[in-house]
C-alpha cells in the first residue's frame, strides 16, 4: 500500500530530475521544433533548465515549491521568447499552491495543474486543440482528476496523469497550430508533434515518476 | 556557412557589445546587457519610448534609438522575444516622469513578455502603455488584423510617436499617434532565399532556386504565394497591389514609403526597386512626402525586400519631417 502524501522536503530533489530530462532531451526538442518552428526550443529550454540546476545546486536544501520558484524565476528572467514566460509562470504559480503546507497530496497536485494551466492560458490565450502545451496539461489534469474520482490511490492517479499527458502529446500530431509561431504554417503544421507539448509531457511525467517513487518507498 | 562569429550561442550578446563600442555618441549600455538606451538623455517630462524584439533584424530594433525616435530598447536572442525582465529594465531606462510608450511588433513571445513587464512596471508605479504593430498585410486577412505580424512599418510608428514625444505630447497623445501611424501602414515582403539562425546551423525553411515567396515573414513565415522570380517592376507591382488595396488608398493622398532590404540583397537593387515603386505610386495620383530606402528591418542573410506605405494626414506628415538621429534612421529636418 503506497502512502498518500510526500513531504515537500523529500520532493525537492525531483527538481534535479526535471533539469536532467530537459538537458538530456534538448536535441530531441529542437528537432521537433525545427519541423514547424525555428528549431530553438531545445536550445532555450536546455539553457534555462541548466542555469536553474546550477542555482539549485548552490541553494543546497530546498523544498519542492522553493525549487519550482527558482526554476520559474530563472526561466522568467533569463529565457526570452514565449517559453520563458509560459513555463516561468507555470512553475511559479504551481509553487504558490504549496505555500501553506509541508506535504504534497492528491488535492494539491490537482490544484497545481489547475494553477499551471491558468498561468499558461492567462498569458498565451491558447485553447485545447490549438497544438500547444495546453494540449498536454488539460488531459493530464483531467486524467488525474478522473482517477481520483474513481477512488484510485495518489500513486495510481499520478500514473493515470502520465498516461493522459503522453496521449495528449501524441494527439498534437494531427492538430493544426492555431497560436504561436507554428500557427504561421497553417496546414503545414499538421503531422508533427508540438515542441512545447513535448517538453511539457517530459516535465509532467518526470514529476509524476518522482512522486510515485517516493510514495512507494 | 561562412560567418563572422565566435560562439554561435553568443552572437546576439557579442553584437550588442560591438554596437555600443561603434556608436558611443548614439547608444549607451545599461546595467542589463540586453538593454541599451540613448546616449543623450532627453529632459525630464518627456514620454519615454521603448521598443524591443528579437535580434537578427538589424538595424532594427536597436538602430532606432536616439533623439526623435526611441529612448531604450530590449534585445532578445536571435528571432526570439526579449525577456520580461529586459523589457522592464528598458521601461525604467526610458522613465522621464511622463510614462512610457512601448511600441513593438505582434509576435506571441513579445506580447507575453511585454504584458508581464508592464505589470512589473506598474508595481514600481511606472505607467506603461503599448501599441502593437501589425502592418504585414500578407500575414492574415484584414478581418483578422489582430493576427498580423509587425514588420518594417514599425519604423513609421517609432518615427511618428518619437516626434510627438519630442514635441511634448503626453502619453495618451503619443499612444494615439503611434496607433494612428500603424493603422494607416501596410507592408509586404518578398523573400528570394532562406536564412539560418547561427545556433540552429541550418535554415528551417527553404525557397527553391529561381523562386520567390510573396508575403514572406521576417522569420521565414510562409507568404501568400510562391512563384518564379519576376523582374523588379513586377515585384513592385505585386507588393503594391496588396498594400494599396488593403489601405484603400485613393488618389490625391499623401504617403510615406519605405523600402527595406531583408539582409542579403544589394542596396543597389533596393534603389532600382524604389524607382519602380516611386513611379507606380505617382501614376496612381499619390503624393510621396517621405521616402526611406535601405536596410531598415532585415532577417539575417535573407535575400529580398519589403515595401511599406503609410497614409499621412497633416499630423503624421509633420511628425515624419521632424529631425531624428539614430543608427538606422537620420532625418535632418528643415
Amino acid at each position: 500500500m503506497s502512502r498518500d502524501s510526500v513531504t515537500l522536503t523529500e520532493a525537492g530533489p525531483i527538481l534535479f530530475d526535471l533539469v536532467a530530462v530537459i538537458v538530456r532531451e534538448q536535441g530531441k526538442l529542437s528537432e521537433i521544433d525545427g519541423q514547424t518552428g525555428d528549431g530553438d526550443h531545445g536550445v532555450n529550454m536546455g539553457k534555462g533548465f541548466r542555469m536553474a540546476g546550477e542555482r539549485l545546486k548552490a541553494q543546497g536544501d530546498f523544498t519542492l515549491p522553493q525549487g519550482f520558484a527558482t526554476l520559474g524565476d530563472t526561466l522568467l528572467s533569463d529565457i526570452g521568447g514565449s517559453m520563458g514566460p509560459l513555463y516561468g509562470t507555470f512553475f511559479t504559480d504551481m509553487a504558490e499552491v504549496l505555500d501553506d503546507t509541508d506535504v504534497i497530496d492528491a488535492p494539491h497536485v490537482s490544484a497545481m495543474l489547475k494553477a499551471g494551466l491558468a498561468a499558461v492560458q492567462g498569458l498565451g490565450e491558447a485553447k485545447p486543440g490549438d497544438k500547444t502545451l495546453v494540449d498536454v496539461i488539460v488531459p493530464a489534469m483531467e486524467g488525474f482528476d478522473a482517477a481520483q474520482a474513481a477512488g484510485k490511490s495518489f500513486a495510481e492517479s499520478l500514473t493515470a496523469m502520465k498516461d493522459a499527458a503522453g496521449a495528449g502529446l501524441e494527439a498534437t500530431r494531427s492538430m493544426v497550430a492555431k497560436v504561436g509561431r507554428a500557427s504561421r504554417l497553417g496546414e503545414r503544421s499538421r503531422g508533427t508533434l508540438d515542441a512545447g507539448a513535448a517538453s511539457c509531457d517530459m516535465i509532467l511525467s518526470t514529476l509524476a515518476d518522482g512522486l510515485i517513487t517516493r510514495l512507494n518507498a | 556557412m561562412n560567418r563572422i562569429i565566435n560562439d554561435p550561442e553568443q552572437v546576439a550578446e557579442e553584437a550588442l557589445l560591438g554596437v555600443v563600442a561603434a556608436y558611443p555618441d548614439i547608444l549607451a549600455a545599461t546595467d542589463n546587457p540586453r538593454v541599451l538606451r540613448a546616449a543623450r538623455q532627453p529632459k525630464q517630462g518627456k514620454v519615454g519610448i521603448v521598443t524591443g524584439g528579437g535580434s537578427g533584424h538589424e538595424p532594427a530594433f536597436l538602430g532606432f534609438v536616439g533623439p526623435g525616435l526611441c529612448d531604450a530598447v530590449a534585445c532578445g536572442e536571435i528571432f526570439a522575444s526579449p525577456t520580461a525582465k529586459s523589457f522592464h529594465a528598458a521601461f525604467k531606462a526610458a522613465d522621464f516622469g511622463a510614462g512610457v510608450a512601448c511600441l513593438y511588433g505582434n509576435y506571441a513571445g513579445d506580447n507575453m513578455n511585454v504584458k508581464m513587464a508592464v505589470k512589473l512596471a506598474a508595481k514600481d508605479g511606472l505607467t506603461v502603455r503599448s501599441v502593437v504593430a501589425n502592418d504585414d498585410v500578407a500575414s492574415a486577412p484584414k478581418a483578422e488584423r489582430d493576427k498580423r505580424r509587425g514588420v518594417a512599418g514599425e519604423v513609421m510608428m517609432w518615427k511618428s510617436a518619437g516626434g510627438l514625444a519630442d514635441e511634448g505630447g503626453d502619453l495618451d497623445q503619443v499612444i494615439a499617434v503611434a496607433q494612428k501611424a500603424i493603422d494607416n501602414t501596410g507592408s509586404v515582403g518578398i523573400g528570394l532565399s532562406a536564412c539560418t539562425i547561427p545556433a540552429a546551423g541550418k535554415p528551417n525553411f527553404t525557397i527553391a532556386p529561381g523562386m520567390m515567396e510573396v508575403g514572406i515573414g521576417h522569420h521565414g513565415e510562409p507568404g501568400v504565394s510562391v512563384m518564379p522570380v519576376k523582374p523588379a517592376r513586377d515585384m513592385a507591382a505585386l507588393m503594391l497591389e496588396h498594400i494599396l488595396a488593403d489601405l484603400s488608398l485613393g488618389r490625391d493622398e499623401d504617403v510615406a514609403v519605405l523600402v527595406s532590404g531583408l539582409g542579403a540583397t544589394p542596396v543597389m537593387e533596393l534603389y532600382l526597386l524604389y524607382g519602380h515603386v516611386d513611379e507606380m505610386l505617382r501614376d496612381r495620383g499619390l503624393r510621396i512626402r517621405h521616402r526611406f530606402v535601405g536596410n531598415y528591418f532585415t532577417s539575417l542573410e535573407m535575400m529580398g525586400a519589403s515595401i511599406t506605405v503609410t497614409r499621412l494626414d497633416g499630423e503624421l506628415d509633420r511628425l515624419m519631417a521632424l529631425p531624428a538621429h539614430s543608427i538606422g534612421l537620420t532625418v535632418l529636418g528643415s
